[in-house]
């Protein structure tokens, strides 16, 4: 098997076909990311960064930032102990596990932040309960934790499963062996080397997290400086025809979603071969 | 080619080798604790609270959850959710095919950033895109104000709905497709030339059927992703009702309404279908690799 080496585009045809793709993302890709900064600034810095400053948004940045501050690192822990189990051991049942584990990418963000509802609202399973013991998990910070969780919850097990399939369970066998104990085994041999693709899995569900709409807009009751995150105040910026500000925190997202971008692009040409194989480039 | 069409985004590995070592499996610590924590977690984020789905459109029976699915709003979101998804990852096969070829058959200045900014609909969260089309798009925006005398409209009819889907799909087809035409053996291609087929030849009868499983398999993500899809479109949408209302915003509607059961029933009947299409398309997918081996031997 030997692949094609590409070549300059030469013929008309192939010409014809790299402009058009060009041309295509610039259309459907690009001019959306330059519309985006471009309504921020059109009034110039100054209503930018007065809109930034309001104390709403700044709370909605916060907030954002604490709720991808506890959900990533729970589906980071639970990705560890996911990959451990599915790649390190045989078990009947394994094929309906991994599909349990990426059902939350084919569900809708909106059902993923409805089943909160349904469990710990107040016509819910647990709402009668939670409101005898005066517990808040929807239209509270609880509530958006769980619904980012689910929402993110594949990334880095994602990430993990396939490189550890590829790299086998050798070195730690040979360190049992020898006399390891458990966590030294997976402190010394594991993790420095799936280390890369962890980070790779945490990045994209840092991404995720920050920027999820739909489940969190289902659970957070839209409580102006206390359950809106960064994507929920654009959405009532919108809506109050406040052009300059909506974009402005559109700005911020899209700055994050570009040095996302950027960090995996050279997360897969640095350390090509430490990641999953269809991560590489 | 080993690729599955599963319901996830990045493909399933395929046929779990066991590690080599199969004696020694059970040398390695911490399958019980690892096992626990992964079901015990599974179990409280997502199988308890889709059983909370599928336990509550049945409040008022069987008859209660047909009555929810009956009602023409529902029906009519349904519609506009699955036929424009569709349409849009219809499209999207035929553009990501297209951007994945020049991608790996030509070189050119710029060629890799133009790979990178491939994933951008899967980085930029979906309200910054929804808020950027409408921009764009709107009678006043700079795509808009150039469709307008011709009178097409996109912003707040389902044409804008079907931009932003494309928008959003896009990636899945890309990537679905470019490793197996990076891989595709440049033998094959070569000889079919020498026999004489002309390239578009070589490209339908010989590159196209190798490609039609990872095809199958790109639509598959890209139409789940769209179906279900909310922060991009609501905003282009304009959310008329039995027009342009999508179905995750009657659930969300619903819900505002305190009509839990009315909610749920929508979620589960979307789910469902959503699942419906992914077997089917699996299935055909299965036939197709099974049937390609079967040839090649």
């Amino acid at each position: 098997m030997s692949a094609r080496a590409p070549t300059l585009p030469k013929t008309a045809g192939a010409i014809g076909l790299t402009a058009t793709a060009i041309l295509w993302l610039g259309l459907i890709i690009v001019l959306p990311l330059v519309v985006v900064i471009f309504e921020a600034v059109k009034e110039g810095p100054s209503p930018y960064l007065a809109a930034l400053a309001q104390p709403d948004t700044i709370s909605a940045i916060q907030l954002t930032l604490l709720v991808a501050a506890i959900a990533v690192p729970l589906n980071a822990i639970f990705g560890l102990a996911a990959a451990w189990c599915i790649t390190r051991f045989e078990f009947k049942g394994k094929g309906i596990l991994l599909t349990i584990l990426d059902l939350p990418f084919t569900i809708s963000p909106v059902i993923s932040g409805l089943v909160w509802i349904l469990l710990f609202g107040a016509n819910g399973w647990f709402g009668g309960w939670l409101r005898e013991n005066d517990i808040k998990i929807v239209f509270a910070l609880p509530g958006l934790v769980l619904a980012t969780v689910l929402v993110t919850l594949p990334f880095v097990a994602r990430e993990l499963i396939p490189l550890m399939i590829d790299q086998g369970t050798d070195e730690e066998v040979a360190a049992v062996t020898l006399g390891a104990r458990g966590w030294d085994v997976f402190f010394r041999i594991t993790l420095p080397n799936i280390k890369w693709a962890l980070l790779y899995g945490v990045l994209l569900c840092t991404a995720r997290a920050m920027g999820e709409f739909g489940a969190v807009s289902v659970v957070s009751g839209h409580i102006r400086g206390l359950t809106n995150t960064l994507p929920l105040q654009i959405e009532i910026l919108h809506y109050q025809y406040e052009s300059v500000a909506a974009f402005a925190c559109a700005s911020i997202l899209t700055g994050l979603a570009l040095i996302t971008l950027v960090l995996k692009t050279l997360l897969e040409w640095r350390f090509a071969g430490e990641l999953a194989a269809h991560r590489r480039h | 080619m080993t690729s599955s069409a599963t319901p996830a985004r990045a493909p399933v590995p395929e046929g779990f080798k066991p590690p080599k070592a199969s004696l020694h499996t059970r040398v390695l610590p911490g399958f019980k604790w690892s096992l626990g924590v992964t079901l015990t977690y599974l179990s409280l984020i997502v199988l308890i609270p889709l059983a909370a789905l599928a336990a509550r459109p049945w409040e008022h029976g069987l008859q209660g959850f047909l009555f929810n699915l009956t009602d023409g709003r529902v029906l009519s979101a349904l519609r506009l959710s699955f036929s424009v998804a569709a349409a849009a990852a219809f499209l999207n096969l035929f553009i990501g095919l297209a951007i994945a070829w020049v991608l790996t058959r030509y070189e050119f200045p710029g060629k890799r950033l133009m790979d990178a900014l491939v994933d951008l609909p899967f980085a930029l969260p979906t309200a910054v895109a929804g808020i950027a089309l409408t921009a764009l798009y709107a009678p006043n925006g700079w795509i808009g104000s150039l469709l307008t005398p011709l009178g097409i409209k996109v912003a707040y009819t389902p044409l804008g709905i079907f931009i932003a889907l494309v928008f959003v799909g896009l990636p899945f087809i890309v990537r679905s497709v470019q490793p197996v035409l990076a891989e595709f053996d440049a033998e094959v291609e070569e000889a079919a030339r020498t026999l004489g087929a002309t390239p578009i030849q070589t490209a339908i009868r010989v590159i196209l059927p190798g490609l039609t499983p990872a095809l199958i398999s790109g639509f598959s993500l890209s139409l789940a992703r769209a179906v279900g899809e909310y922060g991009s479109v609501i905003f282009i949408a304009g959310n008329k009702q039995n027009v342009t209302e999508i179905a995750p915003l009657l659930i969300i509607i619903k819900l505002q309404e305190f009509d839990y059961a009315g909610a749920a029933s929508v979620a589960l009947i979307m789910l469902m279908m959503s699942f419906g299409v992914l077997i089917v398309l699996n299935m055909i997918q299965l036939w197709i690799s099974s049937r390609g081996q079967g040839a090649a031997k």
